[in-house]
């Protein structure tokens, strides 16, 4: 009786073999069970070969070195808490040179800057800067420009290793011994976890922090067992209650209901306004206000959407629920209502970055949809848009779907006040552009409406509508009859921040600002 | 018109600017903006015609600007000066 595998025989099977097929001399001859899988033997190791310690214990398991790019998901928001954290630990840890990867960056990540000064942190990939990270970066604090890319460039700049990921750390709720992890159950929820599975998929070390270990199998599994190599508890991975704070507030504001309510109306009258259409509203507080609007229009003509997508609003589940949309497809949801239908719902589905708009998918959701609302910060006669710069030159915003949307949808409408404070939003020339103006169709102020003029059938039906349309040279001298010319920013010579166009290439740069 | 005791006008709401008078030897303007770099030489025109129709010759004027337009700057300068003044006899059709 055997026991065992013959050794002897094994090695002269293995050599005829090699003989008579020298191409096939690498394969080896077997060793055992599980010489691969040595945890298999172990039946502790089995269920906690992933578990680490902490986050120095997950940092040295991935060998992680100097020089190295790490990322992050930011679908927190204003509440995250992890990306700090995990940079203050690898500070500690005595890390250089480090590139910051994450799919953006908000105020709350102001703590960073220290550790840019002390050069833990040396290049940055993001969508967007904000607050005092975003002031110091502008005034000159960092060596290497800020990269800033859409939300689907930065899978296309992935995909194409310009951005090469060598450690994602990922926040989720709740995770299981495997890895398969999820926003949607557990105490911190934030919802859609669609950045972080473009992570999960191309890093090289996969580590998932999470506040929850739950029983296997965690489902659904947005993050993959297959694809994590390592799993931290943390006490803490944000705070859901911030992630509708900032860009994704909820107004009451009247002038940016007065242009939700424009947009909608455009929307109505736009020819595209039918059975099954499609759509996505941008964060912006009249962006997602419009919503609110379109009910009683999609009542009263009986319409119904086929799909919404993007960051998914309370209002647009709210639509979904009463059945006026049929499915959500959501790559990041702005607040705890969007968090919790995805949950809940199974026509509502998380997508990821990739599957939401990167230009080199094999199918990005945004090439379906028909209208999308969006916000602006300046736009120009050429209808350029601006969503990074403030008019002061500072950067203060993020690219995110922007031009991915704008590119890719039929009806692209722009949503403004024509003044903020004194500060003109339509102007002769974009402080940056980050979206050109061949993608943009109408833009949508409260003083009135401007179509390109390369879409002249909506500017004709949305006339015959009534709708105060004018042309955008119109809006411009109205803009600064209120509020006189405004003296030109004055930059320094030296690049802070490279805009990247969703395909990769570089739209603009943005330059240092001069203080005096 | 001389400055004789302080006085404000206005608020720091957005849009708006608060103005601060005290007495001076001669005119003395301070602009504080969040629009400077692309507003303040406007801005301070806009106080000094102010001032002038006004004719103020002594004065210390603090103007905290929170991106007001042009009418609501001359409106609360105005204000915050006759609240300052010793002389109540004005002179209405110069300041429309």
């Amino acid at each position: 009786m055997k026991t065992a595998i013959n050794k002897e025989e094994l090695t002269k099977k293995l050599d005829d073999l090699h003989n008579q097929y020298p191409s096939l001399n690498d394969i080896t001859p077997f060793t055992g069970a599980n010489t691969l899988t040595p945890y298999l033997a172990d039946p502790i190791a089995k269920h906690t070969r992933k578990l680490c310690d902490s986050i120095e214990d997950a940092v040295r398991k991935c060998g992680l070195k100097n020089g190295m790019t790490i990322s992050f998901h930011h679908a927190f928001r204003e509440g995250d808490k992890v990306i700090n954290r995990v940079v203050s630990v690898l500070s500690d840890m005595g890390f250089k040179n480090l590139t910051l990867a994450p799919s953006s960056l908000l105020s709350c990540n102001s703590a960073l800057i220290p550790y840019i000064e002390s050069g833990v942190i040396t290049k940055i990939y993001t969508s967007g800067l904000r607050g005092k990270l975003a002031d110091a970066i502008s005034h000159g604090i960092m060596d290497n420009p800020v990269h800033i890319h859409s939300h689907g460039g930065r899978v296309k700049l992935i995909q194409s290793g310009e951005i090469n990921i060598d450690v994602a750390f990922l926040a989720a709720s709740t995770a299981d011994e495997l890895g398969n992890a999820n926003g949607v159950s557990g105490k911190s929820q934030c919802g859609s976890l669609g950045y972080a599975m473009v992570d999960a998929q191309f890093a090289k070390k996969v580590v998932v922090l999470t506040e929850e270990i739950v029983q296997y199998p965690n489902n659904p599994g947005s993050l993959r067992q297959d694809q994590v190599d390592y799993i931290v508890k943390v006490d803490e991975v944000g705070d859901p209650s911030k992630i509708s704070v900032g860009a994704a507030r909820i107004t009451s504001n009247p002038r940016e209901l007065m242009i939700a309510r424009y947009a909608a109306d455009v929307i109505e009258h736009s020819g595209y306004f039918k059975e099954g259409f499609s759509m996505q509203t941008g964060s912006g507080a009249s962006s997602t206000a419009a919503t609110r609007f379109l009910e009683s229009k999609m009542r009263a003509k009986n319409i119904t959407a086929s799909f919404a997508l993007g960051g998914i609003t309370a209002s647009i589940v709210d639509l979904f629920e009463k059945g006026l949309i049929k499915r959500l497809l959501d790559t990041q949801s702005f607040d705890g209502t969007a968090g919790q239908s995805l949950g809940r719902n199974k026509d509502h589905i998380e997508i990821s970055t990739n599957t939401y708009a990167n230009p080199a998918s094999k199918g990005a959701s945004c090439d379906e949809l028909d209208v999308v609302i969006l916000s602006a910060l300046e736009i120009d006669l050429d209808f350029n848009v601006n969503v990074l710069t403030g008019s002061d030159g500072v950067m203060r915003g993020a690219s995110g779907g922007h031009c991915d949307t704008a590119a890719a949808a039929n009806l692209t409408i722009v949503v403004a006040p024509l003044i903020r404070s004194r500060i003109p939003t339509v102007i002769k020339q974009v402080t940056t552009v980050v979206t050109p103006g061949e993608s943009i169709d109408v833009i949508v102020t409260d003083h009135g409406i401007a179509v390109n003029p390369k879409r002249p059938e909506i500017a004709e039906r949305l006339s015959e509508a009534g709708l105060p349309v004018m042309t955008i040279e119109e809006l411009y001298n109205r803009a600064v009859s209120l509020t006189g010319e405004p003296k030109p920013i004055e930059f320094e010579d030296k690049i802070v921040g490279i805009v990247h166009y969703r395909d990769g290439s570089i739209i603009d740069v943005v330059r240092q600002v001069k203080d005096y | 018109m001389k400055i004789v005791q302080e006085a404000t006008a206005g608020t720091l709401e957005s849009s708006d600017l608060l103005v601060k008078v005290q007495p001076n030897q001669g005119v003395e303007v301070i602009v504080n903006s969040d629009v400077n770099k692309q507003f303040g030489d406007q801005i301070r025109k806009v106080v000094n015609d102010t001032l002038k129709i006004l004719n103020v010759t002594d004065g210390l004027i603090i103007i905290d600007d929170k991106g007001a337009l042009d009418c609501a700057i001359k409106a609360r300068v105005e204000c915050a000066v006759l609240r300052g003044a010793d002389d109540q006899q004005l002179d209405w059709s110069k300041l429309l």
